[in-house]
């Protein structure tokens, strides 16, 4: 292993940028004659919109538009649309109710945009939209997704405001494994609803060029290839080369950023209209009101099992709340991304799952890191400790008994595993979290008064979204591959441009890493390029660990073209039979010779083309390539979670935490380490400290970072981690993917430590320490050991 | 429109602001620092920490015209033009204490606060609660812990690089 190549912790490329403050994030740019908006939006959850009166707000200092629902409209501006097609079990589609970018005659949540102010300052775009007047009449609001079905109607083409009614698995067969069964172990589960909170609130920045009636757009999103193709074929504002969607530095994305919001198609729409550049940047209020949530899963989940303690089947029944509309890739991830990891790391011959998908008048649900597959594991492994405790095995003993041991495996729900070993993973976890000293600490705790509970989650997810054809069949509306452009320069340099998108996660650095090693050129010698549309070719952005998986692949497809090309070049130069060049260590020589040539040499000499002629070889050295994954890629670890809680204050103190997961090949186990760091927190955080709360009427009660409980460093430990290696078999590197991981593993590693503390199984996410102080008082402990 | 005057990264700065201009607007909009960030509106996440006569503030609730004749510093003002990195700002690239970067400048400018405070030898939980108002959704923390007890360390006389803060 070189110092710069695959698998050194190379310290990151980008930093410079931001450890100087000389990033460029959205809000950072700034265009010459820039104006910005401010949104009037909807106070109330469910509401009739009976006038808007604009004539006040217009005549007030600085205001250059105010717009409207009906502007919007009488342009012909489209909706957003929800981009993957889910049919319910009787083969009905999806109820994909409208969602115009400004609301027209009707508002369904709180924070629905109602119209727009465009004015020289922020202070004055404030001031002007505080001064529309809109009139309301009130409609009652639906607010909890178990009663959505008999709430009041939101959307005409939805009636019991239900959007599909699906299942996966055989039913039959479940039911008739569970009438066999010897033991049933039933929960109730709410994975509790989650605001994303990026750092970098959301932005956007959008100019129209009249001499080329161009478009362009800097946008905080994760994926500017799909954001332009879906703002020109669906929304219809521009043909999608008269486009540009530029994504700068983006400041944490963690799903909220993948999807097309309202915003943007107002900015770009306002733009066009004032002929002046027209920014919006989100305050945080606005983000708890306007990014999509995450999560918000109600479920009854049962597990079967034999007197051995083998599991026989599972039957899982979720509601899922996707709030007032569709947002982009919502109808996914309650189904396809959820229900086909329901059978964990464990051989279980029959699973079937119902999924209820519901509109409320909430804000949007969609994709928060894990996206599905964090509600699948919570669900699997919650109840496989839950059944352990109650037939009296170890759990880790329980796990161990129903683990897949073989390779590949086909689970009843659609997933076939390719590779992985859970057993040494899980034995990796418990030495190195000492398991075998629990009793010994949780004697100590109980003599300081606390009370000391150990919790495992030997969690699977598939990563590498996704092969096409596949992701196809189950209805998504866009193919999931990734591109990659290599671009030699005549100086040896390279430029790589990629479809992927860096909101944090280092590409500029594990992405050259896999370029210096490949082409044995100094990692200062490559550049990466992403997040702009008029540099990059087709790309599908960053989501789902998917971009060493199938981001790098493209890469690596790539540079496989350029060493082919490169070889030819060096052919002509060094007067041998191509068959007879070989390229190591960025030399190229002729076998059974010294005869060679470096790899700027070669580059120099594809582009100034003296050696060859045209009819020869065509000049220059620039490649590229889509890969597209022939399966998903399934990381999985198991993380071992141990708590500590004041009986008087009801408090949880995480005291220790192992992870030990399988991505496959580690570029740069600094940043993977650092992304399992980050997912573990996010998933600490849903587990004790986070929860959006809506009131009855749909008011949403935090709304901001005082009433929201984000995790702060004093609520976490310093993690330890360590690592097991079965390589992907699907892709070139044998990548996995890490982003997701921690979040996915966390809360049922958290929840199961609580109630082993608790000795009852009778508490929600989030355990806050009231939470927890009431199970307390509710249950006698089992006696402390 | 009233006029503020200060001193801002060792320069001294003039503008006509609107009397409800906050510093941070004042330092992103009028100034063009834009290395100072914003990341809530409740004064909670801290990405907007910058010095003020040289204990930290929050930018985003503190008024332009409040710091009439302050000496404010920014991370845009800790290293000089060419120069090598303050350690600080050193200990975060080298410990992989930032991803996206956007909470970073708050938390490098509260981090030298907290070494102000508490000296140069800190322990994991001092760090821990003295962070209380800064917010990373990226890190989990871990690594920014250990940037700021090698930063703090690297600051301290005899510190492996030592190098004047401002």
């Amino acid at each position: 292993m070189s110092a710069t190549g695959i698998g050194a912790a190379v310290r990151r490329k980008e930093d410079f940028r931001f450890i100087t403050g000389k990033g460029q994030y959205t809000d950072d740019v700034v265009r010459p004659g820039e104006t910005r908006a401010v949104f009037v939006r909807s106070p109330h959850a469910h509401a009739k919109i009976a006038k808007i009166d604009a004539s006040a707000a217009k005549t007030m200092p600085g205001v250059v538009a105010v717009l409207t629902g009906a502007d919007l409209a009488g342009d012909k501006i489209g909706n957003l649309i929800c981009g993957w097609m889910i049919h319910s079990k009787d083969g009905t589609p999806m109820k994909m109710a409208p969602h115009p970018a400004l609301a027209s005659g009707k508002v369904n949540h709180v924070g629905d945009a109602v119209a727009v102010v465009v004015a020289e300052t922020l202070g004055q775009a404030r001031d002007a939209a505080e001064k529309v007047k809109v009139d309301y009449e009130v409609l009652p609001a639906v607010v909890n997704p178990a009663k959505a079905k008999s709430g009041t109607q939101i959307h005409e083409i939805a009636p019991k405001n239900t959007i599909y009614e699906w299942s996966l698995g055989d039913a039959k067969a479940t039911d008739a494994a569970f009438a066999n069964a010897k033991h049933v172990t039933k929960l109730d589960i709410v994975n509790n609803r989650l605001a994303p909170i990026a750092m970098e609130p959301r932005a956007a920045l959008a100019e129209y060029d009249a001499g080329t009636d161009q478009l362009t757009l800097w946008n905080t999103t994760q994926n500017p290839h799909v954001s332009r193709l879906v703002i020109a074929a669906f929304v219809g504002m521009a043909p999608e080369h008269k486009l540009r969607v530029i994504a700068p530095d983006v400041g944490g994305g963690f799903g909220s950023k993948i999807f097309i919001y309202p915003e943007e198609v107002v900015c770009l729409w306002a733009a066009r209209k004032v002929r002046r550049p027209v920014k919006w940047t989100s305050d945080r209020m606005e983000a708890f009101l306007t990014d999509a949530h995450g999560r918000d899963h109600v479920t009854h989940a049962e597990l079967a099992l034999d007197a051995n303690g083998k599991i026989l089947a599972m039957r899982v029944k979720t509601i899922a709340n996707l709030g007032a509309y569709m947002s982009t890739f919502s109808s996914s991830v309650p189904t396809y991304l959820y229900a086909t990891l329901l059978s964990g790391q464990y051989d279980i011959p029959q699973i079937y799952c119902e999924v209820d998908a519901v509109y409320t008048n909430t804000v949007p649900v969609d994709a928060y890191r894990g996206a599905g597959r964090p509600e699948a594991t919570f669900v699997v492994e919650r109840l496989v400790e839950v059944a352990a405790r109650e037939l009296g095995l170890e759990p880790p003993e329980l796990r161990k008994r129903n683990f897949v041991k073989s390779f590949p495996h086909q689970t009843p729900v659609i997933m076939a595993y390719d590779a992985g070993d859970y057993n040494a993973s899980l034995k990796k976890a418990m030495e190195i979290g000492d398991v075998k000293g629990f009793n010994k600490r949780k004697r100590e705790s109980a003599r300081n008064g606390k009370l000391r509970g150990i919790g495992y989650s030997t969690y699977i997810e598939a990563c590498g979204l996704a092969p096409s054809q596949a992701a196809g069949s189950l209805g998504a509306g866009v193919g999931l591959w990734e591109s990659a452009e290599v671009r030699v320069n005549p100086t040896g340099s390279v430029e790589v441009l990629t479809g992927s998108h860096s909101h944090g996660q280092g590409h500029e650095t594990t992405f050259a890493q896999l370029v210096s090693q490949r082409l044995g050129i100094p990692i200062d010698n490559v550049s990466i390029v992403h997040g702009d549309t008029d540099k990059v070719q087709f790309g599908m952005g960053t989501y789902g660990s998917r971009s060493g998986a199938v981001g790098m692949s493209a890469i690596v497809k790539a540079l496989d073209k350029v060493e082919a090309k490169a070889k030819k070049v060096a052919a002509f130069m060094l007067e041998a039979a191509e068959g007879d060049i070989e390229f190591k260590d960025g030399k190229f020589t002729v076998a059974g010779t010294d005869k060679s040539a470096a790899f700027g040499d070669v580059a120099l000499n594809a582009y100034i083309a003296h050696k060859f002629t045209g009819a020869e070889l065509e000049p220059g050295l620039k490649e590229t390539s889509f890969y597209d994954p022939t399966n998903f890629t399934f990381p999985a670890g198991c993380h071992i979670c141990e708590v500590e809680i004041d009986r008087e204050t009801g408090k949880t103190d995480i005291v220790n935490w192992t992870a030990v997961d399988d991505f496959g090949t580690v570029i740069n186990p600094m940043i993977v380490e650092g992304q399992v760091h980050g997912g573990i927190a996010q998933g600490v955080g849903q587990a004790l400290l986070e929860g959006v709360v809506y009131d009855a009427n749909g008011q949403l009660v935090t709304g901001s970072l005082m009433d929201y409980t984000m995790p702060r460093a004093h609520d976490l430990p310093s993690f330890n981690l360590g690592f097991t290696e079965t390589k992907a078999p699907s892709n070139p590197l044998g990548i996995k993917g890490c982003g997701e991981a921690g979040a996915i593993a966390a809360p049922a590693a958290v929840i199961n430590a609580i109630t082993d503390a608790l000795g009852t199984e009778q508490i929600a996410m989030p355990a806050t320490a009231n939470a927890v102080w009431s199970a307390l008082q509710r249950a006698t402990p089992r006696a402390a050991a | 429109m009233p006029t503020v005057s200060m001193t801002v990264n060792g320069k001294p700065v003039t503008g006509d602001v609107e009397a409800r201009t906050l510093l941070v607007q004042f330092l992103r909009e009028n100034l063009r620092l834009t290395g100072t960030h914003v990341g809530c509106d409740t004064s909670q996440c801290g990405a907007c920490v910058i010095h003020i006569d040289g204990i930290a503030a929050k930018s985003c609730t503190t008024l332009a015209l409040q710091c009439e004749g302050a000496k404010v510093t920014t991370i845009e003002g800790l290293a000089e033009a060419n120069g090598p990195l303050h350690p600080m700002q050193e200990a975060f690239r080298e410990h992989h204490g930032l991803q996206c970067g956007y909470c970073t400048p708050g938390m490098i400018m509260a981090a030298l606060d907290i070494v102000r405070r508490r000296g140069n030898d800190l322990d994991d939980h001092t760090i821990r609660e003295q962070l209380d108002g800064n917010i990373c959704r990226c890190t989990g923390y871990h690594n920014i812990v250990k940037a700021i007890k090698a930063g703090a360390k690297a600051m301290a006389p005899g510190g492996a690089s030592r190098q004047a803060a401002e």
